[in-house]
């Protein structure tokens, strides 16, 4: 009922449509640039190093995730068989069969963390920070790979059922009941609340505008500019269907973009790589300039630091360690060894850093080399859009649709983190409220510009790093007793593959 | 090898028939049966969020469902025949799962109705039935 009021608005908008409303975008912009200047002073600030700008924050995540590589001994190479097996379902009990799988739990933390960061915040990357920014965008995807590790641990170790049967976990509740555990009951609740508060409104950010603007733009450079000033309209029905989804409970599109977004990934790779292949003659010198540029970096701000500092964030943004949103999303396995869920989510910076990020870079890499300046001033999606085109005329628009459905799939899942730092909030009876919210967002962000949107969403989502990266350190020891304690009891043979 | 029969048992007028037919010969060798009803679910499906979170409830419901209204009657039907038997029911797919738990349990034989799907994916991968014959370790006896 609700859902066709809501349509039948759009149809009076759509009938306003004149360019009249075109100066809408403009204000919001005006409104927003100030707000996301300040917002991003607080959070990126800044210390000079050798030349380069760095950033607390950056320099936090960073020395997070090598600390969790060394103290526990290179996981993310020594556990890389353990996952894939624990995926494959080797040591999952038949009897278990009905539950959540590893499968089902990875693919879903996947189709949250693949999205338009893959294909246009390597771009960003690529842009600012040079080919060089790659090389750190990949080694932060390999440290990223420790941090998910402790963090999906915990959030399974340290779920809550809810009376109704279903489950909650994630950052805010390790963070008060594993601190807790530990006696810091006060430090623990504090951060908890502040978790809570902030996945909320990153899922606002990074979750939501930053997904809704690039499927905006997309749209609008496949359709040549026609969709100028439209943003807001855009907004509006990408917010319907979102809503749809997500207080309509019409579950058949949930249902078939779950199913088209593994696809959609699976066919971007395959013609990435085919557009690769194309340019074969350029991968030689692609790969030189990602190696040359990440110790020697010229004509980039801050040189090699600079291209470091780019590379990490744009790698967090995109396979979001250190952020515990995967945490969230891992709670829903029920198993009697919360470890193997930290095996399980070292795969995700895998797909989604280490192999789909690089591809990306190569796409467009290869084509700088190729055509050096081929975007003209285009950056984010439409560079990518661009490096694909010049080999495949018609690939935008199936980047279009990609990209779109990317960004609809990340506005699900993170409709769900953030819910859940909502309902850990004010319970769970106040979720329409908070849904309503998310879809006014939503249509927000096909208003704003590319620069404001971006720094926001970037600023929010590395302030709740912070307390994450510090409950993880606090408990990461319990971690590690239980990853001995899992790893003795396979070499014992009490845990073992199940059919075999 | 024990003397009992796998049944398959779905909600469907074919598998009533494979039933009926099971408590003939279970009773005629003295054997019992393991009634199996199996809920079709794959462990490389994609979910949102959300359902995975609602997951453990939503299958306590299915298996309640599946044991009160599948194989309650069925066993009943059994009971009443003076047949000795055990139910059980499994997420999976449906071959799959009936030939591992035909396995596991030692059991003779599988008796299984010709199962009531058609249609364009019967005409790509098979019915379960014939499946289950191309799988099953144990000899697979269909009732039509």
């Amino acid at each position: 009922m609700l859902f066709r009021r809501l349509l039948a608005t759009f149809a009076v908008f759509a009938a306003l449509a004149s360019p009249a409303f075109a100066g809408i975008d403009d204000t919001i912009n005006s409104i927003t640039a100030p707000i996301a200047a300040l917002v991003g002073q607080i959070v990126f600030f800044k210390v000079p190093v050798f030349g380069a700008q760095l950033p607390l924050v950056v320099l936090w995540l960073v020395v997070g995730a090598v600390f969790f590589t060394l103290y526990l001994g290179f996981v993310s190479i020594r556990g890389f068989k353990h996952a894939i097996e624990l995926v494959r379902g080797d040591y999952s009990n038949p009897n278990d069969a009905g539950e959540v799988s590893h499968f089902q739990a990875l693919a879903t933390a996947v189709s949250g963390t693949v999205g338009i960061g893959n294909i246009g915040g390597v771009a960003v990357a690529v842009t600012v920070g040079g080919p060089g920014a790659t090389f750190w965008m990949i080694l932060a995807g390999f440290l990223g790979m420790s941090t998910k590790f402790v963090e999906c641990t915990l959030g399974v170790k340290y779920r809550q059922e809810n009376p109704d049967g279903s489950v909650s976990g994630g950052p805010m509740y390790f963070m008060r009941d594993g601190l807790a555990a530990q006696g810091r009951v006060g430090l623990g609740k504090f951060m908890g609340t502040f978790y809570a508060i902030g996945i909320f409104i990153g899922a606002l950010g990074i979750g939501n505008m930053f997904q809704s603007n690039q499927a905006y733009v997309q749209l609008n450079t496949v359709a040549g500019g026609a969709l100028d000033g439209y943003g807001w309209l855009v907004g509006l029905i990408l917010a319907g269907v979102v809503f749809s989804v997500i207080i309509g409970g019409i579950k058949s599109i949930a249902a078939v973009t779950e199913k088209i977004v593994p696809l959609m990934a699976v066919l971007y790779c395959t013609f990435a790589i085919i557009v690769i292949l194309m340019n074969a003659a350029y991968i030689p010198a692609a790969i030189g300039n990602i190696f040359a540029g990440a110790f020697t970096a010229d004509g980039v701000a801050g040189g090699a630091l600079g291209a470091l500092i780019i590379g990490f964030q744009r790698a967090v943004f995109s396979n979001e360690a250190g952020i515990g949103s995967a945490s969230i999303a891992h709670s829903a396995v029920r198993t009697n060894e919360p470890i193997t869920e930290g095996y399980v989510s070292l795969l995700e910076p895998f797909i989604d850093t280490i192999v789909i990020c690089t591809i990306t870079a190569l796409v467009i890499g290869t084509t700088q080399v190729a055509a050096p300046g081929f975007a003209g001033d285009a950056t984010g999606v439409a560079m990518t859009s661009a490096a694909f085109e010049r080999q495949i005329s018609w690939f935008p628009y199936v980047l279009a649709i990609a990209a779109l459905l990317f960004a609809f799939s990340t506005m699900i899942s993170w409709s769900y983190y953030g819910l859940k730092g909502w309902t850990y909030l004010f319970g769970e009876g106040t979720q329409t409220i908070y849904k309503l919210i998310f879809c006014a967002f939503v249509a927000l962000g096909c208003m704003v510009q590319l620069g404001p949107i971006l720094d926001i969403s970037d600023a929010l989502v590395f302030l709740i790093c912070v307390p994450n990266i510090l409950a993880l350190y606090f408990l990461a020891p319990t971690v590690k007793r239980e990853m001995k304690s899992y790893l003795d009891r396979i070499k014992s043979g009490e845990i073992k593959k199940y059919g075999a | 090898m024990q003397n009992k029969y796998l049944v398959a048992v779905e909600g469907s007028e074919g598998s009533r028939r494979a039933v009926a037919h099971a408590i003939e010969r279970a009773k005629a060798s003295h054997a019992e049966l393991l009634l199996v009803h199996v809920i079709d679910w794959s462990p490389y499906s994609f979910h949102t969020a959300d359902e995975l979170s609602a997951r453990h409830k939503r299958r306590e419901e299915e298996l309640t469902r599946a044991r009160d209204v599948v194989l309650a009657p069925i066993t009943k039907m059994v009971e009443e025949a003076g047949v000795q038997s055990t139910a059980e029911v499994r997420h999976g797919k449906g071959a799959e799962t009936l030939a591992a738990l035909a396995k596991e349990q030692d059991v003779a034989q599988i008796i299984a109705g010709r199962s009531g799907e058609s249609g364009v994916s019967t005409m790509l991968f098979g019915s379960t039935s014939s499946k289950l014959v191309q799988i099953s370790s144990v000899p697979v006896l269909i009732v039509p």
